[in-house]
């Protein structure tokens, strides 16, 4: 073991960790907007994808990252309407409706890029990382936390606004309460619907923008299904960090070590575990999180169910 | 009355589906006055006054506020006239702090909260000058019913109103904090606000009422100046009959004893000490009564004696079996039933139909169940059975529950426990929102059971209910009981004393009365 732990491996690790990290607290803390506000939103998968997918092919034809971040906001708040629309609006079932996004995400994009790009097989640019003078040459640390890309650094501003958006503000404050007590809501003359419309297009954003990570700041390439489950996971991460921001943050934080860790060891060849086995760590650390967390205390009451006015 | 009074309200229809709620209603309240409002479970009170701050849109009316129409369903033009409403089910967001409740929904949406502080300064204030004690960092669910009412209504006055709407807001009050209520209401009029309290409690009605209005079958029935009217004639007018206003009540001689606790200690939610090593025993064929000023432990008693809350030491045997430490499921399972304080919170499941709530603790047994599986026919059955022998006013049994207005509500639980045919009967707050019809009918229950030899214990913060029926009083102090006395209205002085954890007052008290008596 002790020639595979080395500061180098640590510090690689690590740095690893925030950037596989990055899609998850975009959408983990997206869907924290919307089940705050009573809406739970299972279809942030395919949302993911969208926002993959419009993020790619906007920096493909246009080779502009800003436009192509744009696009991905875009794409997922799009998806945010069609989800509100239905389950706000018409009062279906969210989990239905969470269920037909994530296959109108998958099958839409899956069409798109078969028809625009599978024959180009060209990529894009991804984000440069931003090197900070001094700080990204410094040892160990540098490479952990100083040679990452514009979208990892985001996610610590996301945190930040989540958290001073969710309590410091008018709009926060209605928004935990349209999930706990609508009808208290209602009384005191604002529209639940249209702060559950609010909610879900903040969390569809940021999951739009969360896919755009995998395309522009990850990998170079779109591929079908690319989310591969992060936007599952990122359920999880919802219901471990207990419906906070900054509990989703460091969740995904966790999560993003699995991944790190599953990709380190399989270059480790002086390890013999099949890698298949290493490739499963973050979801069945998933699946161990949901059995272990049975807290229901924080569970906003009033998760999944449709708002009628008398 | 001028020709254009303060409020009127004219000819509003509101159905839900099949249900009348609202049949033509009219209503005139005058300025600066205070108007009682009173009508048995379900006559449409509660749906008429939501109708007037803008939560539910009529089918049919108009109403006229100040000499221009009011546009209807929307809760945003109440507010704009300075309408205020302390709903009779509390309209606080539970995981949010009194202080974020009074912000909520007040200046714009983008505004970012910095004056907490003041927000806090200004609650601190006037619950100081109102005399309602509330504390602006409490988060609501710590709170117990009382204090999120008193939060509800400091709350209407925190925001200014000009026409204050209060649905039975001392259901869940002490009588001092119901008292002192009623003298705030006068000085509110006297400030030049006016009133309309809804009410089951005729004495209060007629202390604090300058005109009142019955309600029956969603119609105004019945205004007159409350001067001119008497206690009597109000009830006949919301039953259509006399009501018994005192129970004849047979002699029963207390038996074995079925419920024992001892040395009964156990914290709160916030881990303080809430009951102080509490003994006492409940026999066969007796109501035990427990009274005191709400907070004194009674809920955490009654939340521990069903195994709802940890006991820190002592013992509670059920025909002499240690139920202490067992779960509450194991619980259920034991001849006991249980009535809650706080029907929503513990009592009821809101959405689910009223079949589903009868069975809540015996889904699993029989005749509801066999092999696994629900038998839908018995359990339609048995609801239909304690729907008509109980009055209450709903649809049908698939009714979803939260259909029903808060005092038929409150009638199916208590239904539905006495129906368990247990052998010790806990009842906290037994009458809390039934009108004087159905509390006459739901007491003479109590009795049966009692003659049928339950073993039964009352906690009541209203006097009159422990008076009405127990056959002894207990008096919680700070959790600790100071005294038992027997339930003689000539004792009422002594029993205020010790509700106020003055012990040695209230002996003094007694032995002078119990000189004169000799
Ligand atoms: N949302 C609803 N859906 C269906 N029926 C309803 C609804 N709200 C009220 N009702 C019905 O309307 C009638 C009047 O109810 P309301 O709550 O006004 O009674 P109330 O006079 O306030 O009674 P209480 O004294 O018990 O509070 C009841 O029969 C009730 O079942
Ligand atoms: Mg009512």
């Amino acid at each position: 073991m002790d020639d595979i732990v080395t500061l180098g491996f640590i510090a690689t690790t690590l740095g690893a960790t925030w950037r596989l990290a990055a899609p998850l607290v975009y959408a983990s803390i997206g869907e924290v907007f919307s089940e705050r506000a009573g809406v739970l939103n299972i279809g942030i998968e395919g949302v993911m994808l969208v926002g993959a997918f419009a993020g790619f092919a906007t920096v493909f034809w246009t080779g502009s990252l800003a436009l192509g971040l744009l696009m991905a906001v875009a794409g997922g708040a799009l998806m945010g309407l069609l989800f509100g629309l239905f389950t706000i609006t018409i009062k279906a079932d969210q989990i239905v409706v969470g269920a037909a996004m994530n296959l109108l995400g998958l099958g839409l994009t899956a069409f798109l890029y078969r028809t625009y790009f599978v024959s180009t097989g060209r990529g894009v640019e991804i984000a440069p990382s931003l090197n900070l003078p001094g700080l990204s040459d410094l040892p160990f640390v540098g490479e952990a936390f100083f040679r990452h890309n514009i979208l990892v650094y985001g996610t610590l501003l996301v945190v930040i606004a989540a958290v001073f958006i969710l309590h410091r503000t008018s709009f926060g404050l209605t928004l935990r309460a349209v999930g706990e007590h609508p009808k208290a809501v209602d009384i005191a003359g604002r529209s639940v619907a249209l702060y559950r419309y609010g909610a879900v297009l903040i969390g569809c954003s940021l999951a739009g923008l969360g896919g755009a990570y995998l395309t522009l700041g990850h990998s170079n390439q779109f591929v079908e299904g690319i989310a591969s489950g992060r936007g599952f996971i990122a359920l999880a991460v919802v219901v471990f960090a207990r419906w906070s921001p900054i509990g989703a943050f460091f969740v995904s934080l966790l999560f993003g070590l699995f991944y790190a860790l599953q990709l380190q060891l399989q270059a480790q060849p002086a390890l013999h575990i099949p890698y298949q086995a290493l490739q499963a760590l973050p979801y069945v650390m998933t699946i161990a999180a949901l059995i272990l967390v049975r807290n229901r205390v924080d569970t906003p009451s009033m998760l999944g169910v449709p708002y009628r006015k008398g | 009355m001028g020709a254009t009074p303060f409020l009127r309200m004219e000819n509003i229809h509101k159905r839900f589906g099949p249900v009348i709620a609202s049949a033509g209603v009219n209503l005139e309240v005058e300025e600066k006055e205070i108007h009682a409002l009173l009508g048995e479970n379900g006559a449409g009170k509660s749906v008429l006054m939501n109708i007037l701050c803008g939560v539910l849109s009529p089918t049919e009316g108009q109403i006229v506020f100040k000499g221009s129409p009011l546009r209807l369903g929307s809760p945003r033009e109440a507010i704009r006239h300075r309408i205020g409403m302390v709903h009779q089910h509390f309209m606080v967001v539970p995981n949010l702090t009194v202080a974020e409740n009074y912000v909520l929904g007040h200046g714009s949406p983008l505004r970012v909260i910095r004056d907490m502080k003041q927000v806090s300064t200004r609650i601190r204030e006037l619950s100081h000058r109102y005399g309602l004690d509330v504390r602006p960092d409490a988060r609501i669910h710590d709170l117990s019913v009382g204090e999120q009412q008193r939060v509800e209504i400091l709350k209407v006055l925190y925001h200014g109103v000009d026409l204050l709407i209060l649905d039975e807001p001392t259901a869940v009050l002490t009588p001092q904090e119901a008292d002192r209520l009623l003298a705030l209401l006068r000085d509110l009029v006297a400030d030049g606000k006016t009133v309309i309290f809804i009410s089951h409690k005729l004495d209060e009605v007629m202390r604090v009422s300058d005109r009142v209005s019955v309600m029956r079958d969603g119609k105004v029935v019945f205004t007159t100046r409350t001067a001119e009217t008497n206690p009597r004639e109000l009830a006949r007018m919301m039953v259509g009959r006399d009501v018994l206003m005192d129970l004849p009540r047979a002699q029963t001689s207390p038996g074995r004893v079925v419920l024992a606790v001892e040395n009964l200690s156990c914290n709160n939610e916030l881990g303080l000490p809430a009951v102080r090593g509490v003994s006492f025993e409940v026999r066969q064929g007796e109501i035990v009564g427990v009274a005191g000023v709400s907070g004194n432990g009674q809920s955490e008693l009654a939340l521990a004696l069903v195994g709802l809350l940890p006991a820190a030491s002592g013992s509670i045997r059920l025909n002499g079996e240690e139920i202490c430490g067992l779960t509450s499921s194991e619980i259920n399972h034991r001849p006991l039933s249980h009535i809650p304080e706080d029907r929503h919170k513990m009592g009821i499941v809101l959405p689910l139909p009223l079949t589903e709530n009868v069975i809540l603790q015996r889904y699993d047994q029989a005749p509801f169940s066999s092999r696994g599986m629900l038998r839908f026919g018995e359990i339609t059955e048995h609801t239909r059975d304690l729907i008509r022998r109980f009055k209450v006013k709903a649809s049908h049994p698939g009714e979803a529950i939260q259909n029903l207005s808060g005092g038929n509500q409150q009638k199916l639980v208590v239904a539905r426990e006495l129906a368990r045919n247990p052998d010790f009967l806990l009842i906290n707050q037994l009458t809390r929102g039934i009108d004087i019809g159905a509390t006459e009918l739901v007491m003479q229950e109590v009795l049966k059971q009692k003659e049928k030899g339950k073993a039964i214990l009352l906690i009541s913060t209203e006097l009159e209910e422990l008076f009405a029926i127990c056959d002894r009083i207990l008096v919680m102090f700070e959790g600790q009981f100071l005294g038992e006395v027997p339930p003689d209205r000539a004792r009422l002085e002594e029993i205020g004393l010790l509700m106020a954890g003055n012990r040695e007052e209230a002996q003094r008290l007694h032995n002078r009365a119990g000189a004169i008596e000799a």
